[in-house]
């Protein structure tokens, strides 16, 4: 089954009619209709036009993946429609161009369709004076508490003042006062001061989370955001409304005093709380991480997260981490051993083990290149393998039932059974008749999965490699610590079979080290063929020798993945 | 070029007259006012507008002034500052309103160059350059200033209170038009 990788596979669109539109006097083809939140084909509107020809509009309500509310009033511009005579005909200029009539009013960019041949005015003294306008209301109720908003340096209201309102207010009355750091739910803070009204929070919750939670009450100046009474907000994907409130006003609770996000070196990561491997930001700073965001990529999760996943990092820093390589010698010395000893003793002992002798139990949550090079350990030691398959919840927006990020990587590479964790009563079975005495546990308690501390005393050698101390890790004979999915480079194989990669982002505790890097070692002295020790070349030779995979490169897969055939 | 020297003549041979007139310049000074300060029992009236090390101020009710927005940890030049936010379980500042204060601020001395852009970026004016320009220690560790440290240095430094104004203001409007 050698398919060539494809994009998601999709019907082809109808071709789509193509209208000429001026942005700017800029002449530019835009097609007439355009898919809108939900995917539905719209009227091509003038923001989307102003986008197609990269001239910015600012705004606040308008997000291209959610309704439009249009009431916002940032992003007005100025346009102009040819002029049609009596006859219904188009009034030419004396060039024998058409004649464009400036409207009178602006309109709002985000709500007004495009026509042939409009003309939009995005940089007009008019268009300044109405963003000055528009920012000035703004901005008069505003609390103006940056230095403890942490949304500042990522707040829209700051970048557009800068970019598009007055320097100083002429506001001299007191202004009015909202509630502040109110508990809107078990996720999120609410800060109404802060609050521009966009409505963007509603609009996500009510028509993409399909929780109507939130709501605006009072009137005018006391518009008040808030949580319908007595319901907490606490769907799981509240999280993204902290990420498009374009203010300080939703803010999350995990992350509330922090760090400053300017501070935040972002990683481009994936998601591995379940198995649509969600795109994701990693904001660390030194060796913390501090927060994840979604990452957008419309053929994952659009921009979307989860809040399970979002919040699923904290292992990551966990005091308990495994940091230290363990043998038997060192067990009895009481000291780390070396990473180079480790591996050549391991490798020795497997050189000496008898075909199906060894089992090796890997793991779901281990990347496409480790599985590879684990299954090359298997080949060469006929060794019988498997992993623990995690199925949970599922829902319709992007939580997959399968809580395991690489299902199909374990598959494409022959380490797990065709049904997940069928091999796994064979290998209890081999282990107590005796036949089974070599362990290899890749990130698995297998105590949990049927072989209990009885039975693994009855190998001769337990090999494990993990991140967090388990009942396993306490009964391996070599212990090697391996690293997070933000410590090192990889790619997973998602539900719908796209391949992505991660990269990353803070540096392993103690002497952990990248399962890739020391497998690639412990292959080599196994097997005596030497291998690619970077990662670009691993996941090459890795996409030559998986048919799944072929023509894959690591450069090819970009920062958006590509599906394959599973 | 070559300079010529004058060979010197008999009675700059002799040397005892210039050593006799270096001795009416010495003796001279004997009784001229004295231009040395006698560092460090004695110390330099520093000029106003100086600029020494940096210290936290408190406000005129004693509250610590600083938000920890962390914006002098990001101009400082030589990433001597380092403040640990308070985080969202962290203790609520100890003055009205602004719900945020440093968990911990720490400036290291040795790193610090006195430049100024941390009082100068200060959006609370809870930082400013002193009269202190000369820190000793016996160890790196003492020279990196704490918080309480810099808090107890810096004195106080009556300012707008603009979070209590902001306090005062809500107050005022409370159940004004409805409460919520």
């Amino acid at each position: 089954m050698s398919a060539a990788p494809t994009t998601e596979t999709k019907p082809a669109p109808p071709a789509i009619e193509k209208i000429k539109v001026k942005v700017d006097g800029r002449e530019i083809e835009v097609p007439r209709l355009t898919a809108d939140w939900s995917g539905k084909l719209m009227p091509t509107t003038m923001i989307q036009a102003c986008e197609l020809a990269k001239t910015d509009v600012p705004h606040y309500c308008y997000h291209p993946k959610l309704p439009i509310a249009g009431n916002c009033r940032m992003c007005l511009v100025e346009f102009g429609t040819p002029a049609l005579g009596p006859d219904r005909k188009p009034i030419l200029n004396p060039d024998g161009t058409p004649k464009v009539v400036k409207s009178p009013r602006p309109a709002i960019a985000c709500a007004t369709p495009v026509s042939p041949g409009m003309e939009i005015y995005s940089n007009t003294p008019g268009v300044k004076q109405m963003r000055e306008g528009v920012l000035e209301f703004l901005l008069i109720n505003h609390p103006l508490d940056c230095p403890i908003c942490d949304q500042a340096g990522e707040c829209k209201l700051q970048e557009y003042s800068v970019d598009y309102g007055q320097s100083a207010s002429r506001f001299v009355e007191p202004k009015v006062h909202k509630p502040k750091s109110v508990d809107l739910g078990p996720r999120i803070m609410l800060d109404d001061e802060r609050c521009i009204l966009c409505t963007r929070c509603i609009r996500f919750t009510k028509d993409i989370a399909g929780d109507d939670a939130l709501g605006i009450i009072n009137r005018g100046s006391f518009n008040t955001l808030t949580a319908y009474p007595g319901k907490a907000f606490d769907n799981n994907y509240t999280l993204n409304t902290v990420d498009i409130c374009p203010v300080g006003a939703l803010t999350s609770k995990d992350f509330r005093f922090q760090m400053r996000v300017w501070f935040l070196k972002e990683t481009k990561s994936v998601c591995t709380s379940c198995a649509t491997g969600c795109n994701i930001l990693i904001g660390s700073r030194e060796k913390k991480i501090y927060r994840y965001t979604p990452r957008e990529n419309d053929a994952v999760n659009g921009p979307w997260m989860c809040d399970y996943g979002r919040l699923n990092y904290k292992w990551i820093g966990r005091e308990d981490r495994l940091t230290k390589v363990q043998s038997p010698k060192s067990k009895v010395q009481g000291q780390p051993a070396s990473w180079s000893s480790a591996l050549t003793e391991i490798a020795e002992l497997l050189k000496k083990t008898p075909a199906g002798s060894v089992a090796i139990i890997a793991s779901a949550r281990q990347t496409n290149e480790e599985l590879w090079l684990i299954s090359k350990l298997k080949a060469k030691l006929g060794a019988i393998s498997d992993s623990v398959s995690r199925m949970g919840e599922g829902d319709k927006l992007l939580v997959s039932a399968d809580k395991n990020p690489n299902t199909n990587g374990a598959q494409l590479t022959g380490i797990a059974a065709n049904l997940m964790g069928a091999n796994l009563p064979k290998i209890v079975e081999g282990i107590r008749n005796g036949k089974i005495k070599t362990l290899i546990v890749f990130g698995e308690d297998v105590t949990r999965h049927g072989m209990g501390a009885d039975l693994l005393g009855k190998l001769e050698t337990l090999i494990v490699s993990d991140i967090l101390p388990n009942a396993t890790t306490k009964l391996a004979h070599y212990l090697l610590p391996g690293c997070a999915h933000a410590e090192k480079r990889g790619t997973f194989t998602n539900t719908k079979g796209r391949v992505q990669k991660f990269m990353k982002a803070v540096e392993p505790p103690g002497d952990a080290r990248p399962e890739w890097e020391f497998l690639h070692d412990l292959v080599c002295n196994v097997t005596g063929q030497d291998g690619f020790l970077t990662i670009e070349g691993l996941f090459n030779e890795m996409a030559n020798a998986v048919s799944a995979l072929n023509g894959l490169t690591w450069a090819g897969i970009g920062d958006a993945g590509v599906t394959v055939k599973i | 070029m070559i300079v010529k020297r004058k060979p010197l003549n008999l009675l700059e041979r002799l040397y005892l007259p210039a050593i006799a007139g270096g001795f009416k310049v010495t003796l001279r000074h004997f009784f001229k006012k004295k231009v040395t300060m006698q560092y460090p029992e004695e110390k330099w009236a520093v000029p106003p507008g100086y600029r020494g090390a940096p210290y936290l101020v408190r406000d005129q009710e004693g509250n610590t002034k600083c938000v920890s927005c962390q914006l002098c940890e990001f101009v400082c030049p030589p990433k001597a500052i380092k403040i640990i936010p308070p985080g969202p379980a962290g203790r609520l500042a100890d003055r009205p309103n602004a719900e945020k204060m440093p968990a911990e601020f720490e400036i290291n001395m040795l790193r610090c160059i006195f430049c100024g852009f941390c009082q100068e970026v200060c959006p609370e004016e809870a930082i400013f350059l002193q009269k202190d320009y000369s820190l000793t220690g016996a160890s790196r560790a003492e020279m990196i200033y704490n918080k309480e440290k810099l808090l107890a240095l810096g004195g106080t430094h009556p300012g707008i209170q603009k979070w209590k104004h902001k306090l005062e203001e809500a107050k005022e409007q409370e159940n004004f038009p409805v409460k919520v």
